[in-house]
């Protein structure tokens, strides 16, 4: 698909019909354009962060969706708990903080690569000029990694990896079951969007199940052998939903080969597993964008400059989020926001002729257990003597196993608390 | 991220207190470092620090007393639920660039 990711200059798509290059020289912050795609965790905070750092730099956000519904605490609204209004985000406090918002797709581009900046060509026909362009495409689910798994099926296997439309097909399948039926879970290989996720929403099923439609049965078809905070969710699992649940992994059941949504069959290498409602969670790439525009490697992923975020194969253009590999950091949204600022910082010193300076991230993420069992996994990251992003020594690390329930209790209270703050922080 | 609670604990360690010497930036730049580092508090405390869910808000609290809570959290004095694990990743020089950090919003 991508052959040509080394070329400087990247011509894509029919939109443009020739390279348009600005040849300016490196703009002094004022009057400089910085041209943001996505208004996910990472984009959105990228872009809010340098209206506040730098305001003389005009921000511009693409966004083709007009509200954002997050992927986190979409678990809660996939297990009856929440409504999907209470995970659905609109641009106007973007617009507030004096962002250029347009709702639209981007297409193609032409980073010329360098201080000459360059176009970001839209769907709808209208093109954005910038000197520095910052891509946040999240993720594409691969189609072609799973036999039988294709976007048709995904209508009927949701994997609802994306939330929205498919958050709510599985829910309805799941309040459409009767009570004695079996849900799987899917679970790929790392690495991929939110580790702990897939085990957050079999928690969640779980309680739906058992207050609800208690004879039914969880499996959760793993594609590896071990997962974050491992511990803490089988505990919480035995203490909560007992043989409810059952956690498969797989050198036990083999790597998932093929689906067949008509018949709610999974097969595996060594099993085969029939099931009434299955969430099919494939194995991911960066998003469409980051393909289009050469950003990503072999792998799918897109590799950066762990400071500034710069991609390695297109200059000029900065990625961030799930699309990309950042070292020690996992694909969540806590991590992107945090990349997203400390890419604002990075921009507003490059595009003000300095250099950026060290950053600093962090991520926590918390996962529901239960409705009143919260577990989290924090970090703290710094970049390297390797050059790579990395852990901090002696920082960091999961929930205390074995904790009494008031730790379970105030944990869960704070996963709620993190949600608020952390979507006033982006989108309010 | 490191996978594991055994790993965890082995990872805590032997925890330094070393302090280091305060890094002499012009104060535009120490403002600008204060700011980076204390970038990502807000994703649970609230833009600003002024939570408006369950975490608590800090955007209200004086500096020598957020260095001293962020010391304590550090070292385990006080018993937190995830802010010992995070306040162990920041120097004392650090603390107190967040700490000014936050002061010079109110």
């Amino acid at each position: 698909m991508t052959a040509t990711a080394l070329t400087r200059r990247h011509l894509i798509g029919t939109a443009l019909a020739a390279p348009f290059v600005l040849g300016r020289p490196a703009a002094a912050a004022a009057g400089a354009r910085v041209a943001v795609v996505g208004a996910g965790f990472a984009g959105a905070s990228c872009a809010r962060a340098l209206r506040r750092i730098a305001p003389e730099i005009a921000v511009t956000l693409i966004e083709p969706e007009a509200r954002i519904v997050t992927c986190p605490f979409s678990n809660l609204v996939i297990a009856g708990m929440a409504e999907i209004d209470s995970i659905s985000h609109g641009l106007d406090g973007l617009r507030a903080a004096g962002i250029e918002v347009i709702e639209d797709r981007a297409v193609g581009a032409d980073p010329a690569g360098g201080a000459a900046g360059g176009t970001l060509a839209l769907a709808g026909g209208g093109q954005v000029g910038f000197d520095r362009l910052v891509v946040a495409p999240g993720i594409d689910l691969r189609f072609d990694a799973i036999a039988g798994y294709d976007e048709a099926a995904s209508a009927i296997m949701p994997h609802a990896w994306k939330a929205g439309a498919q958050t709510l097909i599985l829910r309805d399948r799941l309040e459409a079951m009767p009570d004695g039926g079996t849900v799987a879970i899917a679970v790929p290989a790392n690495p991929y969007r939110c580790p702990p996720g897939p085990y957050e929403r079999a928690s969640l099923i779980a309680h739906y199940l058992k207050t609800r439609k208690p004879r039914s049965k969880l499996l959760v078809i793993d594609g590896k052998d071990s997962f974050s905070k491992q511990g803490l969710f089988l505990d919480g699992w035995a203490e909560l939903y007992g043989p409810l649940v059952e956690w498969i992994p797989v050198s036990q059941a083999g790597s998932l080969l093929g689906v067949d949504p008509a018949k709610g069959e999974i097969v595996t290498e060594f099993s085969r597993f029939v099931a009434d409602v299955a969430n099919i969670i494939p194995p991911q790439r960066a998003g469409a964008l980051a393909q289009t525009l050469g950003l990503a490697g072999e792998g799918g992923w897109c590799s950066v400059d762990p400071q500034s975020f710069e991609s390695l194969l297109v200059p000029g253009v900065h990625v961030l989020g799930d699309a990309i590999v950042a070292g020690a950091m996992p694909k969540s949204g806590f991590a992107a926001s945090s990349q997203g600022k400390a890419c604002a910082h990075a921009l507003a010193a490059l595009l003000g002729g300095q250099a950026p300076q060290a950053p600093s991230f962090i991520n926590t993420c918390y996962s529901l257990v239960g409705p009143e069992y919260g577990i989290s996994v924090a970090d703290v990251f710094r970049v390297g003597g390797s050059g790579k992003i990395e852990a901090v020594e002696g920082a960091g690390g999961t929930s205390p196993r074995g904790a009494a329930p008031e730790v379970r209790r105030d944990e869960a209270r704070y996963a709620r608390g993190w949600y608020a703050s952390i979507t006033a922080d982006i989108w309010g | 991220m490191l996978g594991g609670e055994a790993m965890g604990a082995a990872r805590r360690g032997a925890m330094f207190g070393l302090v280091l010497t305060s890094l002499a930036l012009p104060a535009g730049a120490e403002m600008a470092r204060g700011d980076k580092l204390a970038g990502s508090c807000a994703a649970c405390h609230g833009p600003e620090g002024r939570s408006p869910g369950e975490i608590p808000a800090i955007a209200d609290i004086a500096p020598e007393e957020m260095a001293r809570l962020l010391g304590a959290y550090r070292s385990g004095e006080l018993e937190g639920t995830v802010m010992n694990r995070i306040a162990r990743g920041f120097t004392d020089d650090e603390i107190a660039a967040i700490a000014a950090h936050f002061a010079a919003l109110r």
